[in-house]
């Protein structure tokens, strides 16, 4: 008789055999922090993970992105050990964690970062005010058109203003919609809304008619950022390190990470180590303002 | 082990059924409670994280899927039809094996390789030729779906014509038919229905692309006026929302019921082709 | 060949000039099929050469992914590939087996080869949709290559389904027949006779899968891929990078990345793909040439 058969099931069946007996053995000596949401912060949060892994060998830190709503959920959900966060928690989220019977949340501030508003670097537009930007962004917001703001964009076809946006669970897009508009405001249909900060950036470096945001540690000279005032008629304020840690600028804001109750352990001496010289070397490094 | 086999051989119903049921739970009660059905196909306003009015409405989703998908098939169609034709009926040998074998490494090409070649090539491409103030739109999401569909329909318009039985072929020829007039009147009418099952199984793959849309069609909630609008697709959507949601909220099952909405038009689409296709066989 | 078979009539010629345009056409589309496959390479392989080395490979992303390389991607990618086919490849082929040696021509069998079709068409992101709520959070596995690689599983199995049936119906029936004429079982017939005759055929089908696997970036996104990892998944538990959720993200996320090194992350995708693909059709041209029946 000819044993051959099923070989190849045979076979796959040993290698799933090996591959369970490998995960109910797989604890090993190494922590694992799962961390995890702003995509503003996701490179930052690499890089601490990145240099990290020389200073604690034994901790690994897993990485992933999708935006503060992503990390939240997770928090909330009870799947990471720390999460990333642009905006502040919303209310209705401390609730969430509540109603899961978790801790209360605890907020790190980590970095200081304002919003940029870019242009294309042919737009002439030197400054913009907050009112402005919402009756671009805004639902219920007139301003389609460049020619509506006072400004002719060479090379943009008709003139329309192509708004750049980001996805609905991205901090950054949070925080932006609620300084424009208001904590009850809502952004107008039809925008274009990027899985990432990079995606706004390379699209506004590309489009003549395009406006866009994303964090400091984004901006590159291949685009402008405009000026913000933060009422029509006021002086603007251009967006930089001390604008931003001041608070001066009117689009600043903290980056934040979050821990369930407080941070204990592995994840306290991460945290502690992000916050010492050598974790801020790197927010500066990565762009942003360190905190301090 | 033959009842490990019987018990494999139900398992596909019992994925289907798994998936269907399971998909549709976790949304029935945004469907069933929450939900305004009317709103819910009939209003373009997707508000899902809107503090004030959070309003989910997927028409103008519904509207991104169907353009860039109609955009897709005249596109696909005759590129697959065609080269369908060509290789059955037109080349042998060596050159039909080898047009076989592209056929079907193009439809290896992983979505989200089309997608970064959207992303990256076409789009200042599109803004260059088109004049077009954005190149991410239903143009660039349709030429890339296109392409990504052809293969699987010519793959089974291929099968279709090589089912048609060779007398059929030879009759045409000897009466003194070209074999383009075979082709278009012969051919064509008699590999009908197996045509039709190729061209729907290319719509139901195009519908649930999600990748390359994701990243070539600009994601913007919008009902597209021309091709060169941004738009968003339903697949798109639950891709980019999925990950933000808390479990069990109303937007994770809102999601999930854009995601029925989803199985719903590709497993009709599918039953469609499989009952033509059985239509056929059984006549 | 018409009414006077010596002499071209006009309609002759137009019949010969028809054919001739219909075909050039025909080529034409053809050949607009072979364009972009060749374009995607070339541009692929132009732009991602700079980045292309043997560290690209080798080494992990540094410097906030805009240097290094992708091994850890490359890795995970694996980790997924294996594990999906390990619990797809034989149910698929055991469903396969059921379905062409088994199963009678009933209302049952009929559904089943009709869920089959479905489950092939079901969106890869609807696959992603149960992956999360099943695996990940009813289940309890996490966001873990074990989740990851179940959904592929699932989205996999109707493809070696099918091919499995394909290479099974290849055998002929005479030599089924053959053998239960001596008396053998149903399972002995094909565990002795009919597996070993098809088994390079289904196994042609599961090395298709490994690419489709390989390629497959919906699924795996919410269910096991992560952004960046330190360190090589060293269990099913573990999270893992992989290229084409890597390809996402060096395209989409991560500022100020040469531009080249998406283009060769994409390069490498793409030919760990299409090498499988072409490995698996010239084993298949092989055995089809070497059949003896």
């Amino acid at each position: 008789m000819m044993p051959i058969i099923p070989g190849k099931p045979r076979y796959l069946l040993c290698a799933a055999l090996i591959v369970l007996a490998a995960c109910s053995s797989s604890n090993s000596d190494r922590t694992v922090l799962q961390n995890k949401g702003s995509d503003t912060l996701v490179n930052v949060a690499q890089a601490w993970a990145e240099n990290y892994s020389r200073v604690k060998p034994d901790v690994a830190v897993v990485v992933s992105g999708g935006g503060s709503g992503t990390g939240i959920a997770a928090l909330i959900n009870g799947k990471v050990d720390i999460a990333n966060a642009s905006r502040e928690m919303k209310s209705e989220e401390h609730e969430s964690m509540k109603k899961n019977g978790l801790k209360a949340a605890v907020q790190h501030t980590v970095a200081r970062d304002a919003i940029v508003v870019f242009v294309h670097k042919n737009n002439p537009a030197a400054q913009l005010s907050i009112q402005q930007l919402a009756c671009v962004y805004g639902e219920g917001g007139q301003c389609s058109t460049w020619t509506d703001l006072g400004i002719e964009v060479p090379g943009c076809a008709k003139q329309e203003i192509i708004r750049i946006s980001r996805q609905s669970n991205s901090g950054t897009y949070v925080f932006f919609r609620e300084a424009l508009l208001g904590k009850t405001g809502d952004f107008k249909l039809g925008s274009r809304d990027m899985q990432g900060s990079k995606d706004v950036v390379d699209l506004v470096t590309h489009t003549p008619c395009a406006i866009g945001f994303s964090g400091m540690g984004y901006g590159n000279e291949k685009l402008k950022s405009v000026c913000v005032a933060a009422n029509d008629g006021e002086a603007c304020v251009t967006p930089t390190a001390e604008t931003a840690a001041s608070g001066a600028y009117p689009l600043a804001r903290g980056l934040y990470m979050y821990t369930i109750g407080e941070a204990k352990g592995a994840a306290k001496d991460y945290l502690d180590w992000i916050l010492s010289p050598a974790g801020q070397a790197i927010v500066a490094q990565s762009g942003f303002v360190p905190v301090n | 082990m033959e009842f490990a086999i019987k018990a494999s051989g139900f398992s596909a119903i019992f994925f289907v059924f798994a998936i269907f049921f399971f998909v549709f739970s976790t949304a029935s009660e945004f469907i069933f409670e929450k939900m305004d059905f009317v709103e819910f196909l009939t209003s373009p306003e997707w508000y899902p994280t809107s503090l004030s009015n959070k309003r989910y409405g997927t028409l103008a989703l519904l509207a991104g899927t169907v353009s860039v998908t109609g955009l897709a098939m005249l596109i696909a169609v005759p590129l697959g039809l065609g080269s369908a034709l060509f290789i059955s009926e037109f080349t042998s040998g060596v050159v039909k094996e080898g047009l076989k074998i592209t056929i079907e490494l193009l439809a290896a090409i992983p979505s989200v390789v089309w997608g970064f070649i959207g992303l990256a090539v076409m789009n200042p491409l599109i803004i260059e030729v088109f004049d077009a103030p954005i190149g991410l739109n239903v143009l660039n999401g349709g030429i890339i779906l296109g392409l990504m569909s052809v293969p699987i329909m010519t793959t089974i318009a291929e099968d279709a014509l090589k089912a048609v039985p060779d007398s059929y072929r030879e009759a045409s020829l000897a009466l003194g038919a070209t074999r383009w007039q075979t082709a278009h009147k012969v051919l064509f009418p008699a590999a009908r229905s197996g045509l039709l099952a190729a061209v729907l199984l290319g719509v139901g793959r195009a519908i649930g692309e999600t990748m390359a849309v994701l990243m070539a069609t600009g994601h913007a909630v919008q009902i597209p006026g021309s091709p060169l609008d941004s738009v968003r697709t339903l697949t798109a959507t639950i891709a980019a929302e999925l990950g933000e949601t808390a479990a069990g909220s109303d937007h994770y099952q809102a999601l999930f019921a854009v995601g029925v909405l989803l199985f719903l038009l590709t497993f009709g689409v599918n039953l469609a082709a499989d009952l033509i296709v059985r239509g056929r066989s059984a006549r | 060949m018409n009414a006077s078979p010596f002499a071209t009539s006009a309609r002759t010629a137009t019949n010969r000039r028809v054919e001739s345009v219909g075909k050039t056409v025909l080529a034409g589309v053809t050949a607009l099929l072979i364009l972009p496959l060749t374009a995607i390479l070339g541009l692929l392989v132009i732009r991602g050469a700079p980045a292309l080395s043997m560290e690209f490979l080798l080494e992990a992303p540094t410097a906030g992914m805009t240097a290094g390389g992708v091994f850890p991607a490359i890795v995970g990618t694996l980790w997924l590939v294996g594990v999906s086919l390990a619990v797809s490849a034989p149910v698929g082929i055991m469903a396969g087996i059921y379905l062409n040696e088994y199963a009678k021509a009933n209302w049952l069998t009929r559904m089943v080869n009709l869920a089959i079709v479905n489950l092939a068409g079901v969106p890869s992101i609807v696959h992603a949709l149960f992956g999360v709520g099943v695996f990940v959070l009813f289940l309890g596995l996490g966001t873990s290559i074990l989740s990851a690689s179940l959904t592929l599983a699932i989205m996999t199995l109707p493809v070696i389904i099918a091919s499995t049936k394909e290479a099974l119906a290849a055998v002929p029936m005479a030599f089924r027949e053959a053998c239960w004429t001596l008396g053998a079982t149903r399972w002995q017939t094909i565990r002795h006779v009919v597996l070993p005759n098809s088994i390079s055929g289904i196994l042609t089908g599961v090395i298709l899968q490994v690419s489709r696997a390989a390629g497959e970036t919906a699924p795996i996104m919410f269910t096991g891929a992560a952004f960046y990892l330190p360190f090589l998944p060293q269990s099913v538990q573990d999270q893992c990078m992989a290229l084409s959720m890597h390809l996402f993200t060096v395209s989409t996320q991560v500022p100020n990345v040469p531009e080249a090194i998406p283009y060769a992350t994409a390069l490498v995708l793409l030919s760990v793909v299409l090498l499988v693909n072409m490995f698996a059709i010239a084993f298949r041209t092989y055995l089809r040439r070497n059949r003896k029946w």
